[in-house]
C-alpha cells in the first residue's frame, strides 16, 4: 500500500496490482496540514460499476504502454465469429438468435474455445456495461434496433444477414480492444451458458444507483463545462466535421445504389428487344441475338455490382454515421465528468470558506455565552464534512484524469481503426468496380471476336 | 441536372465529306495493295485523319492491331457507296458543311427563323490530289430537301426512297432538346442530311435523276423547276388513292411478307429507341451522382491529416468519372441516328409494299371492268340475259331494244372493250415492271441494311468497350488514391 501523492510509473504493463494513477492534488488544492487523516486507498471504484479486473488495473500512463505493446506484437489470441440465426418461437415474442464462437488462447479463458446463442438485447446490454465501465472509451457501433420503415422488416433475410455481419463486426472490434476486451462482462458474454448470463445481468449496479448516476449527470449536463481543455474542443470540431462528411458519403453512396438499380431495369428491357427483332431477320438474326445475349450478361454484372455496393461499402459508411455519434457521446461524457470535478471543487472550497467565518463568529459567540465545548463540536461536525467532501473531490479528480487520458489514447487507436476501414472499404469498391467494368468489357470483345470469324466465315470481308 | 450549355451554331468539321472522301481513298488504296489491315502502317497525317473521321461519324477507331478490322468495317459502308459507285459520285465528292440560321417572310408574310445547309459539290480529282479549289455551293433548307424527296417518291414508287433525318426531336432522353433550333438538334440535322444526299447519290437509279441534281447545282428556281414536272398532281391523286381503303383480290405474296416485315421492323426499332433513351437517361444519373463523391472527398480532406492527400486526388477521379458521361451518350446518340434512319426506311418499305398494292388493285379494276363489259357485249350479241341487271328487267318490263338501238351499243361496248384491253395491257405492264423493279430495289436495301445494321452493331459493341475502358482506368486510378489514404 502506497500512501498519498507518491506515484510508481515505472509499472509496466498489465500485471500490475494497485499502481495509482497520478496524484496532481498537490497542484490544484492547498495542501491542507490534516492530510495526514487522508489515507489514499488504492480505489478499486474509481469507475462505477465493478467489472474492471483488478488484475488489469493499470494507470493511464501504463495504458499507453500497454495500448503500444499490443500493437507491436500484433498477435491476434482471441477469434470471434457470430453466425447461424435462428429464429425461437415463445407464448409472448419471436426473436432471433445468433450463435457466437469464440476460440482464444488466453489464461483467464477457462478453456481455448466456446459456443453460445445470444439475441440482440444481450449485445445491447454488454455494450452498456462497457460503457458504463468506460465512459470516455470509444466502442464500436452496434446495428441499429430496427429498420424505421416497419416492424414487419425485422425478420428479412436481408435485414437479418445484415444485422449479423455488424454483430460480428461489433465483437471482433470488442476483441481488438485493449481495454474492453479485458472486461469480465465480455468474457461472461462470450462463455457463459444462457441461464447464467441472465443471473450475471441482475447483479451490477442496481436501478436506484443507477438512478442517481443519471441524475448526476444530467445535473453535471446542465451545469456545463467552464474550462475544456483545448484539445477535447479541437476534438469535437473534428468530431462535427466528420460527421456531417460521413453521413453526406453514407447518402451518395445509397442514391447511387437507387440509380444504378433503376438503370438495371431500363437495360433489362434492351435485351429481349433485340432478341424479340432478330425474329423477324435472316442474316441479322444470329447478330442481333449475340447483342441480346451480350445486354442480358452486362445486366447480370451490374445486378452483382448493385449487390456489392450495398452488402460491403455501405453498411462500412453506416457504421462509421453512428461512430460518429459515439464520439459526440463520448466527449460529452467527458464533459460530464469535468462538470461534475469543477462542481465538487467550488463547493469544498465554498465549505473552506464556511468553515473559516463559522469559526470567527462561534468562538465569539459561544465562548461568551456557553463556553468552548459547542464550538469543538460544531468545528468537528465541518472537518468531518470537509473531509468527505476532500474524499470526493480527489476521487472526482481521478476520474477525470482517467478518463482524460483514456480518451485521449482511444482517440488515436480510434484514429487509426477509422482509417483502416475507410481505406479497406473504398478500395475494396474501386476493386469491385473495375472488376466490373472488366467483365462487361470480356462480353463486348466475345461479341466483336464472334463478328469478326463469322465475316471470315461467309467471306464478306477480305482480309487479305 | 442542368443542360448542356447551347453550343455555337457551327459545323464540327469542315467539310466532313473531304474528309470522308480522303479516307475512303487510303483505304481503297491499302485494300488495293493487299495488306492486312492489322499491318495497316500510318503515317501520322492519315492516324490524324483516321481519328477527324472516327469523330466526325461517331465511332471509334483504334489502333489495336486486334481491332484493326473494324477501320475498315465503318468505312466500308461509305466504301461501298463510292466503290459501287455510281458516277455520280465517281466524280464528285458531295457534303453537306455547314447550317446557319436565317430570318425572312414566309409565304403569309410573317417574320420567321430558319435554318439553312451549305450543300457543297467538289469534283473527285481535286480532293483527292490534295488541292482544293472553291467548292459548288447553296444553301438549302429542310422543306426544300422534303420537297426533293416527295418528288422523288411519286417519280419513283417502286424504288425504297432514302428517309429523311427526323422532322422533330423524338426518342429524346431528358438532357437531350426537343427544340429544333437547339444546335446539337441542328448538327445531328446537319449529317443525317448530308447522309440522305449520299445515300440517293449513290442509289443507281436516283442518281441519274435531273431534279435530284439541279437540287444540288442550281440555287435559284429549282422549286419552279420541281413544280413544272407537274408531280403534285401525281402525288395528290396517289394520295387519295393510297389513303382510300381497298382490297387486292389476288395479294403478291412477296410483297405482303415485306410489308408485314416492315410493320414489324417499325414497330421493334421504335421499342429499341425507347428503351434505350430511358436507358440513357439512368446511366447519366449513376455517373452525375459521383459527382458528389468528389465534393464530399475534398471536404473531409480538409479535416484530416493523413487521409487529406488521398482522399482529394480520389476525388477528382470521382469528377472525371461522373464527367466522362457526356462524351459516352454523345456517341450513344450516334448510334441511335443510325437506328432511327431504318426506323424511317421500314416506312420507305411499307410505302413501296402500299404503291405496289394500289398498282395491282388498279390492274384488277381495270381488268374487272374487261371483264364485265365483254359479258355485257355477249349478252348483247347473243340476246340472253346471264345475269340480273337493270337492263334486263327494264327489257323484260318496257320489251326490247331496236336493232338499231343495239347495233349503236354493241358498237360502243366494242370501242370500250377495246380500250379496255389496251388499260389492261397497260397496267399489266406497269403491274409487272413495278414489281421487277420493286424487287431488285428491295433486294438491294435487303442487302444494304443487313450491312449497315450489322456495322452499327459492331460499333455499338465498340462504344460500350471504349466505355468499359474508360470505367477500368478511372477506378484504378481511384484505387491507387484510396490506397495511399
Amino acid at each position: 500500500m502506497m500512501s498519498g501523492s507518491v506515484v510508481d510509473n515505472t509499472v509496466s504493463s498489465g500485471n500490475s496490482s494497485a499502481a495509482i494513477p497520478t496524484d496532481i492534488s498537490g497542484q490544484i488544492l492547498d495542501l491542507d496540514e490534516d492530510d495526514d487523516l487522508e489515507v489514499f486507498s488504492k480505489d478499486t471504484t474509481l469507475t462505477d460499476g465493478s467489472s474492471f479486473n483488478a488484475s488489469m488495473q493499470t494507470s493511464p500512463a501504463s495504458m499507453i504502454n500497454q495500448y503500444k505493446f499490443e500493437e507491436d506484437a500484433d498477435t491476434k489470441d482471441i477469434f470471434v465469429t457470430v453466425d447461424n440465426p435462428e429464429s425461437h418461437v415463445t407464448a409472448i415474442e419471436t426473436y432471433i438468435t445468433y450463435r457466437v464462437m469464440t476460440k482464444t488462447t488466453r489464461s483467464e479463458f477457462d478453456s481455448s474455445e466456446f459456443e453460445v446463442r445470444r439475441r440482440y438485447q444481450d449485445f445491447l446490454w454488454l455494450k452498456g456495461r462497457l460503457e458504463e465501465a468506460h465512459p470516455t472509451l470509444i466502442a464500436h457501433p452496434l446495428p441499429e434496433k430496427f429498420v424505421v420503415k416497419g416492424m414487419v422488416e425485422r425478420f428479412n433475410e436481408d435485414f437479418i444477414e445484415t444485422r449479423r455481419r455488424a454483430l460480428h463486426r461489433f465483437l471482433n472490434k470488442i476483441a481488438e480492444h485493449p481495454i474492453f476486451s479485458s472486461s469480465e462482462d465480455f468474457k461472461i458474454f462470450l462463455t457463459a451458458a444462457s441461464g447464467e448470463l441472465t443471473s450475471h445481468k441482475k447483479q451490477g449496479p442496481g436501478f436506484l444507483s443507477r438512478m442517481g448516476d443519471t441524475v448526476k449527470a444530467v445535473a453535471a449536463a446542465v451545469r456545463g463545462v467552464r474550462n475544456r481543455p483545448q484539445e477535447f474542443t479541437e476534438m469535437q470540431e473534428y468530431v462535427e466535421a466528420f460527421s456531417q462528411k460521413i453521413s453526406s458519403l453514407d447518402k451518395v453512396t445509397q442514391r447511387i445504389v437507387r440509380e444504378q438499380k433503376e438503370y438495371l431495369e431500363e437495360l433489362k428491357e434492351c435485351g429481349p428487344t433485340y432478341a424479340l427483332w432478330s425474329q423477324s431477320e435472316e442474316e441479322l438474326a444470329e447478330p442481333l441475338k449475340n447483342v441480346a445475349g451480350c445486354v442480358d450478361r452486362c445486366c447480370k454484372e451490374t445486378e452483382e455490382q448493385v449487390k456489392n455496393l450495398s452488402d460491403h461499402l455501405i453498411p462500412v459508411l453506416h457504421e462509421y454515421v453512428l461512430c460518429a455519434d459515439t464520439l459526440k457521446a463520448v466527449l460529452r461524457r467527458r464533459d460530464n465528468i469535468q462538470a461534475d470535478f469543477e462542481a465538487k471543487t467550488e463547493a469544498l472550497a465554498t465549505k473552506k470558506a464556511d468553515r473559516d467565518t463559522e469559526s470567527k463568529v462561534l468562538s465569539l459567540a459561544w465562548a461568551s455565552l456557553v463556553g468552548r465545548f459547542p464550538e469543538e463540536v460544531k468545528q468537528q461536525k465541518i472537518k468531518g464534512e470537509i473531509k468527505e467532501m476532500r474524499n470526493d473531490l480527489d476521487k472526482a479528480e481521478d476520474r477525470l484524469e482517467w478518463a482524460n487520458n483514456a480518451l485521449k489514447s482511444d482517440w488515436t487507436r480510434w484514429q487509426k481503426v477509422m482509417r483502416t476501414d475507410l481505406r479497406s472499404a473504398f478500395v475494396d469498391t474501386a476493386e469491385r468496380n473495375v472488376s466490373y467494368y472488366e467483365k462487361c468489357l470480356a462480353v463486348w470483345e466475345s461479341f466483336l471476336h464472334s463478328q469478326r470469324t463469322d465475316a471470315e466465315g461467309n467471306g464478306k470481308v477480305d482480309f487479305s | 441536372m442542368e443542360k448542356k450549355p447551347p453550343k455555337k451554331l457551327q459545323a464540327k468539321h469542315k467539310s466532313p465529306r473531304s474528309i470522308n472522301f480522303k479516307v475512303i481513298k487510303l483505304c481503297s488504296n491499302h485494300s488495293r495493295n493487299k495488306l492486312k489491315p492489322e499491318a495497316l502502317i500510318l503515317a501520322k497525317s492519315e492516324e490524324q485523319l483516321l481519328s477527324a473521321y472516327g469523330k466526325t461519324n461517331g465511332c471509334v477507331l483504334t489502333r489495336d492491331a486486334g481491332l484493326g478490322i473494324e477501320y475498315c468495317d465503318s468505312l466500308d459502308q461509305n466504301l461501298q457507296m463510292v466503290e459501287k459507285g455510281t458516277s455520280l459520285l465517281k466524280k464528285m465528292e458531295i457534303s453537306v458543311a455547314e447550317a446557319e440560321k436565317r430570318t425572312g417572310k414566309n409565304a403569309v408574310n410573317m417574320q420567321e427563323t430558319y435554318t439553312v445547309y451549305l450543300i457543297e459539290m467538289r469534283p473527285v480529282d481535286a480532293a483527292s490530289e490534295g488541292t482544293n479549289p472553291v467548292p459548288d455551293s447553296l444553301w438549302r433548307r429542310y422543306s426544300e430537301f422534303e420537297l426533293l424527296r416527295n418528288y422523288l417518291l411519286v417519280t419513283y414508287p417502286f424504288l425504297v426512297v432514302p428517309p429523311l433525318p427526323e422532322k422533330r426531336a423524338e426518342f429524346v432522353w431528358h438532357k437531350l432538346s426537343a427544340d429544333n433550333m437547339d444546335p446539337d438538334f441542328v448538327e445531328r440535322r446537319r449529317v443525317g442530311l448530308e447522309n440522305f444526299l449520299l445515300r440517293v447519290a449513290s442509289h443507281p437509279d436516283l442518281s441519274t435523276d435531273k431534279i435530284f441534281y439541279s437540287f444540288l447545282t442550281e440555287e435559284n428556281g429549282w422549286k419552279e423547276t420541281v413544280f413544272e414536272t407537274g408531280f403534285q398532281a401525281k402525288a395528290d391523286s396517289r394520295l387519295k388513292a393510297l389513303n382510300a381503303t381497298f382490297r387486292v383480290k389476288n395479294p403478291d405474296k412477296r410483297f405482303a411478307e415485306m410489308k408485314h416485315y416492315g410493320d414489324e421492323l417499325q414497330s421493334v426499332i421504335s421499342q429499341l429507341l425507347r428503351v434505350r433513351a430511358r436507358a440513357a437517361d439512368r446511366l447519366y444519373g449513376v455517373y452525375k451522382v459521383h459527382g458528389n463523391y468528389g465534393r464530399v472527398f475534398s471536404e473531409w480532406s480538409a479535416i484530416e491529416k493523413e487521409m487529406g492527400d488521398g482522399l482529394q486526388s480520389a476525388g477528382h477521379h470521382m469528377d472525371a468519372y461522373a464527367a466522362s458521361v457526356d462524351d459516352i451518350l454523345e456517341e450513344e446518340e450516334h448510334y441511335a441516328d443510325q437506328m432511327k434512319e431504318y426506323l424511317f426506311y421500314a416506312d420507305a418499305l411499307r410505302a413501296v409494299c402500299r404503291k405496289h398494292e394500289l398498282t395491282q388493285y388498279e390492274l384488277e379494276m381495270a381488268a374487272q371492268d374487261l371483264t364485265s363489259k365483254k359479258q355485257q357485249r355477249e349478252e348483247l350479241a347473243t340476246g340472253t340475259i346471264r345475269t340480273f341487271s337493270l337492263k334486263g328487267v327494264t327489257s323484260k318490263l318496257f320489251g326490247q331494244e331496236t336493232p338499231e338501238q343495239r347495233e349503236a351499243k354493241l358498237k360502243m361496248l366494242e370501242t370500250q372493250i377495246e380500250e379496255g384491253e389496251e388499260l389492261v395491257k397497260e397496267r399489266n405492264a406497269e403491274c409487272e415492271e413495278f414489281v421487277k423493279s420493286a424487287w431488285v430495289d428491295i433486294e438491294r436495301f435487303k442487302e444494304q441494311k443487313d450491312h449497315d445494321l450489322r456495322e452499327a452493331l459492331i460499333s455499338y459493341a465498340i462504344m460500350q468497350i471504349s466505355m468499359c475502358k474508360k470505367g477500368i482506368q478511372v477506378w484504378n486510378n481511384a484505387k491507387e488514391c484510396f490506397s495511399k489514404m
